[in-house]
């Protein structure tokens, strides 16, 4: 059978070869953490840790000297003993709060995909439903959280659900742009071979969207994340969003920012898995 | 019609064929009335201006576009989508950048779900001068290695036909000469039957039995020319006045003008010529 989609178009080639495009996972040089080939340079360590003793001590030293009250801003030695000493007490918040972010997440980033992976393979469809796609990605999912809790109660429901509403239509939105990008040489390419519409997409449109597949899916679990805590600081009586309104409450502020801490952390987590991820399976378009 | 040796059976066959396309600027004719015939393992090349058609009708003849008007038919049978017996090399290679160069070869067998011939398939690297480069990917190749390797993809699953797209257009003068030598040497090897797509005249002639002329859009056949030469063929063969002659006049062809002396500056130029 004759290719539809190649049957009405005038052969063009994309000179640049159809991937070219700057849409590098990173957004941070990392070589100084990761270096290339595993040695970095002693110079650099050097300066890291410098600049990280300058940054706290001076923070410390600063926030000492001045006798910046606890309540407004604890120095690092105090949060980090608030780290230490409330860890037990902190962490099963955590975990509730990573339950709720890997299910409501792995329903939105599933759906996501497969929506992008499905509409764009029909831009009639695509043109109707982008402007509900756009407003679900603008839309503050947080504001539907009161909402949820009056339908669901105060338990894992609302926040998961808000959790993969915030993460789906991200993940979907940038996938989309990936399963977009299509190189007519190769698909022809493969239809040469005679490749089916399924092996065309998987075989070829599959790992070109990859690259940004991977942006969507990092985006997503970061918006998910604070989606999850957001939405713990709404309602309820668990997780690290809970801890972060009963400690501020409470005027606990060293275990408010061993808190804040803890979520950056794992920011900084998300970020460096995609990170890898996107550098073992997407480092062909670097 | 002047079909090379009348002794051989007739492989593949373009009869009429046109070809439009819709634009929004209404339709556009891209090929119109084009008949060419090749007999089995014989070396074609196409020749025309940019934009005149060429890859239309070659993509026509691999089954990826259909007709307006016209057939093509491979042994007698019309060609109606991708056919197992043919084999495609396309502009500027066309490797997945995201596979290496040993996953790209196999690309066709995957598709076509066949055991690959990996004898086959390690004769053909090692003549190319591709062995050891498997975990290469096409960004840490030379463009000329790079299609080398997208050459080693069409014949590793052994078709009978090997249809060419330019596929040297964006290498530089020397890779081509090294390219067009390798060709004609597998050619000389596997005794394929080769339509070759270019739009430099110097290269057609050096490589093809027949040279068919395409006319500006829309492509119609202006001219077939007999290339007599014995084969292999050296780069010594273009320097010569006769073969110099020859280029000019297809040039001429190609730009509608009468075949005289050329002027001194389309003589520098005629070697190389680009379209």
């Amino acid at each position: 059978m004759v290719d539809k989609e190649l049957g009405d178009k005038i052969p063009t080639f994309d000179r640049a070869g159809g991937a070219q495009l700057d849409q590098s996972v990173s957004i941070t040089n990392w070589s100084a953490f990761m270096g290339r080939s595993g040695t970095r340079k002693i110079g650099e360590i050097i300066a890291i840790i410098l600049v990280a003793v300058v940054i706290i001590g001076g923070a410390e030293a600063l926030l000492r000297g001045l006798a910046v009250p606890y309540y407004v801003m604890p120095p690092p030695s105090a949060i980090a003993v608030a780290l230490y000493t409330d860890f037990e007490f902190i962490w099963p918040h955590l975990l509730h709060t990573l339950a709720e972010l890997s299910a409501g997440y792995a329903v939105g980033a599933v759906v996501g995909l497969l929506l992008a992976a499905v509409i764009t393979q029909f831009p009639f469809v695509e043109k109707i439903v982008a402007p509900y796609i756009l407003m679900l990605v603008t839309m503050p999912m947080l504001a539907l959280v009161p909402l949820l809790i009056l339908r669901f109660g105060f338990g894992y429901e609302p926040r998961i659900i808000a959790v993969a509403l915030a993460s789906g239509p991200m993940v979907m939105i940038n996938s989309a742009t990936g399963f977009r990008r299509v190189d007519l040489a190769k698909i022809a390419l493969a239809r040469s071979f005679g490749a089916s519409t399924m092996q065309i997409f998987l075989k070829i449109r599959v790992p070109m969207a990859l690259p940004m597949i991977i942006v969507g899916l990092m985006i997503g679990a970061i918006f998910g994340l604070l989606t999850a805590v957001g939405a713990e600081m709404v309602g309820g009586g668990f997780g690290l969003g809970n801890r972060l309104t009963t400690f501020s409450s409470m005027i606990q502020m060293p275990q408010f920012f061993a808190v804040i801490l803890i979520l950056s952390l794992l920011g900084i987590l998300i970020y460096v898995v995609f990170f890898l991820v996107g550098k073992k399976w997407a480092s062909w378009q670097a | 019609m002047n079909v090379g040796q009348g002794a051989s059976k007739i492989k593949l066959s373009v009869e009429n064929a046109s070809k439009s396309y819709d634009t929004r600027s209404g339709p556009l004719l891209a090929i119109e009335d084009f008949s060419m015939q090749v007999s089995d393992g014989e070396f074609v090349c196409v020749v025309g201006p940019s934009g005149c058609g060429k890859t239309t009708l070659l993509w026509s003849m691999a089954g990826l576009h259909s007709l307006s008007g016209g057939r093509i038919t491979l042994d007698g049978e019309p060609v109606s989508g991708p056919h197992p017996q043919i084999g495609m090399v396309f502009q500027e290679a066309n490797l997945l950048p995201w596979r290496n160069l040993t996953r790209n070869i196999l690309l066709p067998s995957e598709i076509k779900r066949q055991k690959p011939d990996q004898q086959w398939i390690d004769h053909l690297l090692e003549r190319v001068g591709l062995g050891g480069f498997g975990n290469k990917f096409p960004r840490e190749l030379s463009g000329g290695m790079q299609q080398r390797a997208s050459i080693v993809r069409a014949l590793s699953f052994n078709p009978s036909v090997l249809l060419m797209d330019e596929p040297f257009g964006a290498l530089d003068a020397f890779t081509r000469d090294e390219m067009n030598l390798l060709v004609e040497e597998i050619w000389l090897e596997t005794r394929k039957t080769i339509v070759f797509i270019t739009h430099n005249i110097a290269e057609a002639v050096f490589l093809s039995d027949r040279v068919y002329v395409m006319s500006a859009r829309p492509g119609r056949l202006a001219k077939v020319f007999d290339i007599a030469y014995p084969r292999p063929r050296s780069l010594d063969m273009m320097a010569t006045k006769e073969l110099f002659d020859l280029v000019n006049e297809i040039k001429a062809e190609i730009e509608h003008r009468p075949a005289g002396p050329a002027r001194p500056a389309a003589r520098q130029n005629a070697g190389a010529a680009h379209g």
